[in-house]
């Protein structure tokens, strides 16, 4: 294997900085993850923070993500009563901004503006997206789960586009709105890994 | 559909309920597990994770032989309805059969007619992150199992019905902690090991009364303040420093003492962690009643390659330099064939040589056994390290074998295979991964010039020797191997789909059969009213996996269509 590219290597910077901030954050976010309505599935209305990084916990605006990727990890939050619903990790999700034109109508349709949300968990085995990267069969960046390789193209739907995952993750269906992006309804699909047996 | 057609389904389908009905349900005769069926076998059974406590993975079952082994068949096959790693090896009890699989199942079959007593079903946390989901196998005792979980807990089973008896919370599963190995049982312990190493646990070893599963030991694999050992660690390292215990230990029942191996210091880059890191990358003697810590033996110091030693070495009346003596062999995944020897209150190096091609070890101290660094090929923060073997080692988890007969050692190796990453500073997050490096960093590379990577070895412990080995060009060699008196070494592991029966002396292929998906589980071999069978989970996944799409990635034209889905098959002589 070559030496990292240039783009990896600064993926790779970008999250160990990422990390290195939200350790803190989730430390002194104890007491939030507590909070009434911490545990619940992200809702109609709730705006999205950004859970790692320099702005964790500050909420995502379209400007602040890159066009084509990479992608940002999200907590929903409630704007009324401002919890931050990272009471289980069911509730993260990654969002990214694409181009419309190469999405797919349903995916197009859940979209502001090109910019989508899918939960975070891998339907394999439950384990997070952490890369976004060029696909094992083609040339499109993709969402990947490092655990087991399994790929997912948020262009459409995040359908299974490499490795062992049985289908696409949860979709999260967003628009724009007063400068921030809000969530428009319920998760679409389930959430979180399948059940054996 | 026809009047016929629909006459037809029907008469099937009633058939069907009709069978189940009277099929499925409690087992009516089961036998005992005691503490003297553990320790001397029937040679037609197999409870232990290698058959028996000395973990030499041989039966002595010879029905099935070199001269009748072309003849195996299928007997009888069950779906076990999941996907992923089927690493458990069939655990036989007198006719009955336990098959644990990926997601904490546990199905009990007649060994003979492959009929369904009862099926368990762990329910799994919906927010379970399983790094590793897999399982290897059921313990026995009495009249009941043990099954160690991935949300981490140890779940005692009415052998009979499969009904809960007792279900015990190990640790949190919320921060990483987790159990994929059989649970070890002796003189009524249950003993199971953490997992977890790569989200930065601190490993134990803790032992549970199998009548109720209160806790009755605990023991650290990191030493904390004021233990011995405790100084080989800076700072607050070894709160975190790894040394995870996945896999099952084996026994000495003469000197009452386990033998337990210990996973990598963790993150993987030493100068994270500096110090020899006791006692990671290590196996500990310890004692049953207590979990006192015995001795130990270190196979290398600051591990930094993610080089788990959790397979527990071999227990081996050894016939060496002119003496016999008890040892302990443990192919290394740090690529040292290791020759200890063991002793009540030590365990010392004998011999040690590289049984797959290493950069890493310039050579092993005579005195100490301590291996020499090449510091080139050591893993640190801040620059990218290549090093060989690969982060999987010469042998990963998946066992060697012994057989007294042919008093050779049958390794599951890998060769030409290396690696490397970057090592990176990270902070601590429960419960989420914690290398020491991105994980999409983790390189899998072939060596200019490679004929071969699996590699199926055959060596003499006495004299250091290879006697012969089977390679395998297109394919990673990733499944444990049995031994039998037959003069047989059964083993899948490859990409193909095949499992495979050598001949033990010349390492001849002798059998082979195309199964439903990769083979990464243990073969084992039991016998019911008068006829051997042969018995394997097929199901591919884990890091057979990985390594698969490691290869394909950088090799154009290796097989990668390696279908995953668990089927136990069983085999016996064609009549």
């Amino acid at each position: 294997m070559s030496s990292p590219s240039d783009q990896t290597r600064r993926t790779i910077i970008l999250t160990a900085l990422a990390t290195a901030v939200h350790a803190s954050a989730a430390r002194s976010a104890a007491a939030e993850e507590d909070a009434p309505g911490s545990d619940l599935r992200p809702q109609k209305a709730d705006v999205l923070v950004f859970a790692e990084g320099d702005h964790a916990g500050e909420v995502i605006k379209p400007q602040d993500l890159t066009p084509g990727g990479p992608f940002v990890r999200a907590w929903p939050k409630d704007p009324k009563t401002s919890v931050i619903r990272k009471g289980s990790r069911l509730n993260e999700v990654v969002v990214v901004k694409l181009d419309p034109a190469e999405l797919d109508d349903d995916t197009r349709a859940r979209s502001a503006d090109g910019i989508v949300a899918y939960s975070v968990i891998c339907s394999h085995a439950g384990c997070p997206i952490t890369a976004w990267g060029k696909a094992a069969q083609g040339d499109k960046d993709v969402l990947k789960c490092v655990c087991h390789n399994s790929e997912f193209d948020p262009r459409q739907s995040a359908q299974v586009v490499f490795g062992p995952a049985p289908r696409r993750l949860a979709a999260l269906p967003l628009a724009a709105a007063d400068g921030s992006l809000t969530v428009i309804g319920t998760f679409i699909g389930k959430v979180g890994a399948q059940q054996g047996g | 559909m026809t009047m016929k057609q629909w006459l037809l389904s029907s008469f099937v389908a009633s058939t069907c309920l009709f069978s189940i009905t009277a099929i499925a349900g409690p087992i009516e005769k089961y036998t005992p597990v005691t503490a003297d069926r553990l320790k001397n076998p029937e040679p037609g059974n197999w409870m232990l994770y290698r058959r028996t406590y000395d973990g030499q993975g041989y039966s002595p079952l010879d029905q099935i032989n070199t001269s009748n082994v072309k003849d195996l068949v299928p007997v009888w096959t069950f779906s076990t309805g999941v996907i992923e790693g089927h690493e458990a090896p069939p655990i036989v009890n007198n006719g009955v059969m336990f098959v644990a699989t990926p997601q904490g199942q546990v199905i009990a079959l007649n060994a003979k007619t492959g009929d369904e007593y009862w099926r368990y079903k762990r329910q799994l946390p919906d927010d379970l992150f399983q790094l590793h989901p897999t399982n290897r196998g059921v313990g026995l005792w009495q009249d009941k199992l043990y099954l160690a979980t991935t949300d981490d807990h140890v779940v005692a089973l009415d052998a009979k019905t499969g009904k809960v008896l007792w279900d015990t919370k190990v640790q949190d599963y919320k921060k990483g902690q987790y159990l994929t190995l059989m649970p070890l049982i002796v003189d009524g312990k249950v003993i199971v090991g953490a997992a977890g190493g790569e989200f930065g646990v601190r490993g134990y070893i803790v032992a549970y009364d199998a009548n109720n599963g209160k806790e009755l030991w605990r023991t650290f694999t990191i030493p904390g303040p004021g233990e011995p050992g405790h100084e080989t660690w800076s700072g607050d390292d070894w709160k975190t420093g790894g040394g995870s215990a996945w896999m099952t230990g084996n026994y000495d029942p003469d000197t009452r003492t386990i033998y337990w191996g210990t996973g990598n210091a963790a993150p993987w880059p030493g100068d994270t962690h500096p110090g020899d890191n006791l006692y990671t990358t290590s196996v500990l003697a310890l004692d049953p009643d207590s979990g006192k810590i015995k001795t130990y033996f270190q196979y290398h110091q600051n591990d930094s390659w993610d080089w788990d030693e959790v397979d527990a070495p071999m227990l081996i009346d050894l016939h060496r330099d002119g003496r016999i003596f008890k040892s302990l062999i443990h192919p290394g995944r740090n690529a040292i064939f290791w020759v200890l020897e063991r002793k009540p209150d030590s365990i010392k190096y004998v011999a040690g040589w590289p049984y797959v091609y290493t950069d890493v070890w310039k050579g092993i101290e005579p005195e100490t056994g301590k291996p020499i660094v090449d510091p080139a090929h050591k893993p640190v923060i801040g620059k990218r390290v290549e090093f060989c073997p690969s982060l999987w080692g010469g042998k990963d988890w998946p066992s060697a074998a012994y057989s007294p007969k042919t008093r050779l050692v049958y390794i599951p190796a890998n060769e030409n295979f290396c690696g490397g990453f970057t090592g990176e500073k990270v902070p601590l997050v429960p419960g989420q991964l914690w290398l020491g490096t991105k994980p999409e960093d983790i390189g899998l590379k072939v060596r200019a010039g490679a004929t071969h990577f699996g590699e199926l070895q055959a060596w003499d412990p006495a004299t250091g020797k290879k006697v012969w080995s089977h390679l395998f060009p297109r394919s990673h060699l990733f499944g444990s191997v049995t031994a039998t008196a037959g003069d047989l070494i059964f083993v899948g592991g490859t990409n193909d789909r095949m499992f495979r029966a050598f001949h033990a002396k010349t390492g001849e292929l002798l059998w082979e059969q195309k199964t439903n998906s990769g083979i990464m589980g243990m073969p084992v071999a039991y016998e019911v009213d008068g006829t051997q069978y042969i018995a394997i989970q097929s199901g591919w996944g884990v890091d057979a996996q990985r390594i698969q799409d490691a290869l394909t990635t950088n090799n154009i034209g290796i097989e990668n269509n390696v279908p995953q889905g668990g089927v136990v098959w069983v085999f016996a002589l064609k009549k």
